[in-house]
């Protein structure tokens, strides 16, 4: 049955549904949206920027799928709503970049060493692991890099492939960032 | 040079890595609705009433639908009769989760608006979600018209208890299998759009053909309007082969609504709607004499089913009784199963499939008379293996004629990698130590059933057939394309199938592209599971390439004038061999090939495609020997993996990368299974108690270890690769070594034997004397 005969009624969901604007960075664009309050960050980043690299795998902030850098920090998108990030600079995986054949070292590193399979946790993944990296240093060592990570799920791989990725674009250091 | 065999990185990766893959969720087409389902809250019910009048009026819904709607359709395909699942509940729940409603919104924020706001009104029924709770005299069957929660027996055809009672020695364990979650990190979806032009499904899903044979008869429209696309998928591990309710009414509502509807499940749907694996118990009696030679062997399968019986569900016990001897010769083996329906999310295919279940228990029953024995477990291992010169070996199952392996040398090469005398040496001199950790380790000389199948083998789970398809087309420039009807989710058929077709047409590896997952493109298909991907289907690529080959010598040899006997192929050209210079390029071959004039008269335009459909006379059966060291902490009881060593051999390997990454995930997912994952239902209510990722635990990297990778090779004789299929070799191979290691380091506390997952708790019970 559809709802067009039926007439509607008031909901309780004025407050959720209120409007507000969002303004953002993301990828070095700036984006202006009206949102509902309640729109998560990884929503509005996938459903109204259509940037869908960001993945969405849990809705308990285990999984790590929907990781970008905000002001140059991991966060997990969907425990943000859109609106806390009003003004803030993101980058999602569609951002990345560098100079392995356009690749950025940490994607070069994961193509080299097989650091990922279906896919789906991979754009979280980096995301990740390039803060990781931004955070601690090229230094890092294959523990922190295995306790850097541990708010990102990856189920096909077992992990090791991964770590040796980071560590491979721990040794590949980009000109700027070093 | 042959790339066969060699390290070559993955055609996948650009798109994988920049965002540029398409899961379903991320298709939006314009006007596309959002659905969710209404579940139970209830683990088993009557449902007295549902009132829609409030999520109709929700501001952004469009629709919402219950089981009346759906009466003209079929039950969900694959059932038994009379314990068919229904798209939506219909006047029972019999399950926490079970779909029992529909909304459809504008998007998924307004359509869980309206989720929230549909009323049920239950009556409750007694719950059963264990398999004794659920076998109990007095039980209430959850299918009326069954009359018995017992869905199927097989009985066996003799005790054996005449065998066992002349060994020197008898034992008797009973090992539970517990229920696992197959946690793809991409939880399942669906995207409908039913135009005047015919249907399009969207779909998370290992077989696409599969479904769409099965999705036009449930919508009783001709295949040739019926499309489904696999396009990347997020991991599937089995939990992607199921009929789930929504792949079945997201066209119908599509066709309803006159718009695209997309179904995405949050992972808490997932978690109670995605099929769960596992889910065994076993009732084993082993007798052995003084030397540790085992004699006899009786397992008594129970598998719970979950509320529905899945197809696949439905074979689990079968591959697992088929394996139960595992790598050894033993003179008598008996074996028996049942199947169970439970108040529990339904049972299916979990990586591994009923052999994880079977190499657990003969690991485990090995070990155990190792212990009785005072024998190393190794020792009684070297015993009772299958010598390498008895394949091709028949068991105990007519079915099952293992083809080839060394368990002897992949079990020394194992030891050689773990170091096991030290190790044993450590051991020895830690115990009573009471400063350090207690070692333990554990061995497990695995073996599984894989390259399905023969004739016959997938028909039984339903499947059109067993047999892989392969296409391969040479476009007039001379690059290819190979359509496989094995559609991937991860395990990187694009690079693997253009490696083999690679070598086999000489063509480039850049040159060649691998379609999948579409069946408008992909002439028909089975799909991918039971590790199946490179023995099957990489198989159906080399014989089509091969046949393809031939065909193009014979029209270079036209062009060049020369006998096609003369001609080799390699960096895209063909070479007449003895006379340097003189060649053609796969380029100007494949060019002539669609000119009439340029071709010998008895060929005609278009002949370099093959299409095929490759068989295979038998199943192919990787094997392994994997070894496991930990420390439990003595205060505690944490259990940590020092050392994982993994011995595989899976046959010819056709890219090592790739076949290591195949191994540790399987070997993660093992170790989970061993140590941190179960699915816990409340036992009264029925109300699942891990129905999240906070409370369900998949390890982190901070949980596992780094692994040491060996291998072994014996080829399989019964595909033209030589290879056995890598998919689930960890998940089978792992879970013993853990737990044999567990057991072996609380051997001083005379524990014999632990359940999975072996929690700090639970061992730390055992150290204690407390009951778990």
């Amino acid at each position: 049955m559809t709802n067009e005969a039926i007439p509607a009624t008031s909901t309780s969901m004025t407050a959720l549904r209120r409007k507000v604007a969002v303004r953002l960075t993301v990828n070095g664009q700036r984006s202006e949206h009206t949102v509902d309050a309640r729109t998560l960050l990884v929503h509005h980043i996938r459903d109204n920027l259509r940037l869908t690299g960001t993945h969405v795998g849990c809705d308990t902030s285990n999984c790590g799928a929907c990781t970008v850098l905000l002001d140059g920090e991991s966060v997990k998108s969907c425990t943000l709503l859109a609106v806390q990030a009003d003004g803030g600079d993101i980058a999602t995986v569609e951002g990345l970049s560098g100079p392995h054949d356009g690749y950025s070292a940490m994607q070069e590193g994961f193509r080299q060493c097989h650091g990922l399979q279906c896919g789906f946790c991979t754009p979280g993944m980096l995301m990740a692991a390039t803060g990781l990296l931004a955070e601690r240093g090229l230094d890092i060592t294959e523990r922190e890099i295995r306790e850097g990570l541990e708010g990102n799920l990856c189920r096909c791989t077992g992990y090791e492939m991964i770590v040796r990725s980071v560590r491979w674009a721990a040794e590949h250091p980009e000109p700027d960032a070093s | 040079m042959s790339l066969v065999g060699a390290k070559v990185l993955r055609k996948e990766d650009p798109r994988l890595l920049t965002g540029s893959g398409q899961f379903v969720d991320d298709l939006s087409p314009t006007g596309c609705l959002f659905a969710s389902f209404v579940t139970s809250s209830e683990a088993h019910a009557h449902i007295t009433a549902i009132d829609v009048r409030e999520a109709l009026a929700t501001e952004g819904v469009v629709a919402v639908y219950t089981a009346a709607d759906f009466a003209d359709y079929p039950d969900v395909p694959g059932g038994l009769p009379d314990l068919e699942r229904p798209v939506l509940a219909r006047n029972t729940v019999r399950f926490v989760g079970e779909p029992v409603a529909i909304v459809v919104a504008q998007d998924r924020y307004c359509a869980a608006d309206g989720v929230q706001a549909v009323l049920v009104d239950y009556e409750p029924l007694p719950v059963m979600t264990t398999i004794a709770s659920a076998t109990a005299p007095d039980a209430m069957a959850l299918h009326a018209a069954h009359g018995s929660n017992v869905a199927t027996i097989v009985p066996m055809l003799d005790d054996l208890e005449r065998e066992l009672d002349r060994c020197d020695q008898r034992a008797s364990l009973h090992v539970v299998n517990q229920r696992c979650a197959a946690v793809p990190i991409e939880p399942v979806a669906c995207l409908a759009d039913w135009t005047p032009s015919g249907l399009t499904l969207w779909a998370t899903f290992q077989a696409p053909h599969h479904l769409r044979n099965y999705l036009a008869t449930f919508l009783d429209v001709p295949q040739s309007r019926c499309r489904v696309i696999a396009p990347d998928v997020g991991g599937g591990f089995g939990a992607k082969i199921v009929w789930y309710p929504e792949l079945f009414v997201a066209p119908l509502l599509s066709k309803w609504l006159r718009r695209p509807v997309k179904f995405a499940q949050t992972r808490s749907e997932a978690m109670v709607q995605m099929s769960a694996g596992r889910d065994q118990e076993h009732d084993i009696d082993v007798g052995f004499d003084r030397d540790g030679r085992i004699k006899a062997l009786r397992v008594v399968v129970s598998q719970n089913l979950g509320a529905y019986p899945d197809p696949t569900g439905l074979g689990l016990a079968v591959l697992t009784t088929w394996m139960a001897a595992g790598a050894y010769r033993i003179a008598d083996v008996q074996t028996s199963y049942r199947t169970v329906t439970t108040n529990t999310t339904p049972v299916a295919a979990y990586r591994g499939a009923g052999r994880p279940e079977a190499s657990y228990s003969i690991e485990r029953i090995v070990d155990l008379v190792a212990r009785r024995t005072g024998l190393d477990p190794a020792e009684v291992r070297r015993k009772n293996f299958i010598p390498p010169s008895a394949f091709p070996y028949e068991t105990h199952n007519e079915a099952v004629v293992y083809d080839s392996a060394d368990f002897p040398k992949a079990l020394s090469e194992c030891q050689r990698l773990m170091d096991y005398d030290a190790v044993r040496a450590e051991q020895a001199a830690r115990r009573n130590d009471l400063s350090k950790p207690l070692l333990g380790i554990g061995l497990s000389c695995w073996l599984e059933i894989a390259g399905f199948g023969p004739n016959g083998s997938l028909e039984g789970f339903g499947h059109l057939a067993s047999w892989e398809s392969a296409q391969v087309r040479i476009q007039p420039d001379g690059s290819a394309i190979i359509f496989s009807g094995s559609s991937p989710h991860g395990q990187g058929h694009e690079t693997v199938f253009a490696q083999i077709a690679s070598d086999e047409l000489g063509i480039s590896f850049d040159r060649i592209e691998v379609r999948t997952g579409d069946t408008a493109t992909v002439l028909q298909g089975i799909g991918t599971m039971g590790s199946r991907g490179v023995p099957t289907s990489g198989s159906a690529v080399k014989v089509a390439s091969a046949r393809v080959l031939d065909r193009a010598k014979k029209i270079a040899a036209h062009l060049l004038e020369a006998s096609e006997h003369d001609l080799e192929v390699a960096d895209d050209a063909f070479n007449v061999r003895g006379s340097p210079g003189k060649k053609v390029g796969w380029s100007e071959v494949a060019w002539a090939s669609f000119q009439p004039l340029s071709i010998p008269p008895e060929m005609q335009a278009g002949s370099l495609e093959e299409r095929l459909f490759q068989e295979s006379p038998n199943f192919s059966y990787p094997s392994g020997a994997y070894g496991c060291v930990v420390e439990i902490d003595r205060d505690t009881g944490k259990v940590t993996i020092r050392d994982m060593v993994i011995v595989d051999d899976c046959g010819v390997v056709i890219n090592p990368l790739l076949a290591e990454g195949q191994v540790h995930g399987g070997v993660a997912q093992g170790i989970a299974q061993a140590l941190f994952e179960q699915i816990v239902y409340e036992p009264d209510g029925g109300q699942p108690i891990t129905a999240n990722l906070m409370d369900y635990l998949v390890p982190s990297s901070a949980d596992l270890p780094d692994f040491v990778a060996g291998r072994i090779e014996t080829p399989c004789p019964n595909n033209p690769l030589g290879a056995k299929g890598i998919g689930e070799s960890g998940a089978v191979g792992a879970p013993p070594a853990v737990i044999n290691a567990v057991v072996d380091a609380l051997a001083e506390f005379g524990v014999e034997h632990i359940d999975m997952p072996a929690t700090p708790e639970k061992v730390w019970a055992l150290m204690n004397g407390a009951r778990t």
